[in-house]
């Protein structure tokens, strides 16, 4: 057994990349690994209260996000300093999170076995 | 050490692609093992057999398949980011009916499984792009 981490720094509705990033989330752990999940930078958007993706030719990605705890994936950690420079606090967003500062993001980081950055 | 690689950009998109090539020729040059890359997202396009770029200019498709055959190197493109992208082998192009047979020499395409497989196996996994 592994520990993953999937690194996202892109916002939602980018592009695909975001859903390919989630099949591997997914993926992994159908393969019954521990996954966990890192929001950096403009990622963070991803878990915002009040999408329409039904207005863009994307899939509602934060949907998928708030399906992820039915395949035992409930470790989303978000960078604290990256939801304030964006406006952002916790209660905007859809999901429960664990902040984590900007200086710890490299000790989580070393926790991990397999990291997939995006 | 036995590595993994996962390509993610097409061969115009960057150059990631081609570093992570010349550092497969040096992992193999220290005895390494290299035993899969995985292509995925806009990375699919190395495997699309009718890439044509001009004679002076690097053929990325044609590099691959000379590895694979080589070394012995699973090259695997992702189903569904393939499928997504149009790029299709003749068997699943029959099932849609189509008459693709786009993948070059030496790629094979398989599922997401293969990369998780990848780097439950590997003792390094490094993602490119």
């Amino acid at each position: 057994m592994k520990r993953y981490l999937c690194i996202m720094r892109k916002p939602a509705h980018s592009g695909n990349s975001v859903q390919e990033m989630l099949d591997i989330v997914l993926t992994a752990a159908a393969f019954d690994q521990p996954v966990s999940i890192l929001l950096l930078d403009d990622a963070v958007f991803h878990l915002k209260h009040g999408q329409s993706p039904e207005k863009l030719a994307l899939k509602d990605t934060a949907a998928i996000f708030k399906a992820l705890e039915i395949y035992d994936v409930t470790e989303i950690h978000i960078e604290q300093e990256s939801l304030q420079e964006r406006g952002l606090k916790t209660t905007d967003l859809c999901l429960p999170v664990r902040l984590v500062a900007r200086n710890a993001v490299a000790g989580l980081v070393k926790q991990f076995d397999v990291i997939f950055a995006g | 050490m036995k590595f993994a690689l996962q390509i993610n950009s097409s061969p115009y998109q960057s150059n990631v692609a081609y570093s992570a090539y010349l550092f497969i020729k040096a992992l193999l040059a220290q005895g390494h093992q290299v035993f899969r890359v995985f292509f995925y997202q806009e990375g699919i396009y190395h495997a699309f057999k009718h890439n044509t770029p001009p004679d002076d200019e690097v053929h990325f498709t044609q590099l691959w398949s000379q590895l694979a055959e080589q070394h012995h190197i699973d090259l695997v493109v992702c189903i569904s980011a393939a499928q997504r992208r149009g790029l299709l082998c003749a068997d699943e192009a029959a099932r849609q009916g189509k008459h693709d047979n786009d993948i070059a020499e030496g790629f094979r395409i398989s599922g997401l499984g293969q990369l998780i497989e990848a780097t439950l196996e590997a003792d390094r996994f490094i993602v490119f792009g």
